[in-house]
């Protein structure tokens, strides 16, 4: 097949960064970190049905640090993907596809990611009894 | 042999010529179904996980002791992978040109999906019915 003489068109790099394309692929990345963080349920889920000590031991590694550095980027993947998801779910209707539209769903998806994450994080810290 | 006029289609495109299976409609549509179940599933994850961030073992038990809450465990596993599986197929399938290799990451996440799903089921089931 001669596809090597095609035209290319230009790729990622030639491209000034626009909220339109930028919040398009992070969609698709936080969907594939998510996919990633299915991983950590099914371990934490498994670790539960073993018992008290797996289950304690799995605490331990999702309450340390890194365990929630991880967790503290998974919550932000999982809102933003829930709040675009939804952002396509509306144009799958047919509304909302005009450029000024466009351009106000997505910082609206931004500010919720942001906003969710901050409550669940407060909320976590205060369920946990402040600490 | 030679060609009188260039064209930039292949020579697999020529002779297909035939344009999808006609298939795609469902799988769009299941990708669209399983969001709109994830809005609720992922809003009542996120504030049960909440609600047991530092839990103990025992504390976890309770919760998935209620058949309500592992019934909506159950059914947001199920959900999540189905979700998954559909969403790195797409992935794969704009980003790997290799057929081989498309094919065969398309079969280790679909498989993957299922037996993470099944063992996280199976979890869910032994905490909530053992003991």
């Amino acid at each position: 097949m001669p596809t090597q003489d095609r035209p290319l068109s230009p790729h990622l790099q030639i491209y000034q960064p626009q909220l339109t394309w930028t919040m398009s692929i992070s969609h698709r990345l936080t969907g594939i970190a998510l996919a990633v963080g299915t991983l950590l349920l099914v371990y934490w889920l498994i670790a539960a049905a073993q018992g008290p000590e797996a289950f304690a031991t799995a605490q331990a590694l999702v309450g340390s640090w890194i365990g929630r550095l991880l967790l503290f980027g998974w919550t932000i993947a999982l809102f933003y993907h829930l709040a675009n998801g939804i952002r396509h779910l509306v144009w799958d209707t047919g509304l909302w596809l005009d450029l000024p539209s466009v351009y106000a769903s997505g910082r609206g998806v931004l500010i919720a990611t942001a906003l969710l994450t901050i409550v669940t994080w407060i909320a976590g810290y205060w369920f946990r009894g402040g600490a | 042999m030679h060609r009188a006029t260039r064209s930039y289609r292949s020579d697999l495109a020529r002779v297909r010529g035939l344009g999808s299976a006609k298939e795609g409609a469902r799988e769009w549509w299941m990708t669209r179904l399983t969001s709109a179940a994830l809005v609720p599933l992922t809003v009542w994850f996120v504030v049960s996980i909440v609600g047991l961030v530092g839990a103990d073992h025992a504390a976890v038990v309770a919760w998935l002791g209620s058949p309500v809450a592992a019934g909506i465990m159950i059914l947001f596993i199920v959900v999540t992978f189905h979700h998954t599986q559909s969403g790195l197929k797409v992935v794969i399938e704009d980003y790997v040109h290799v057929e081989w290799l498309k094919i065969g990451a398309i079969v280790l996440v679909t498989f993957a999906s299922i037996v993470l799903a099944l063992a996280a089921i199976i979890a869910v089931l032994v905490i909530a019915f053992g003991d």
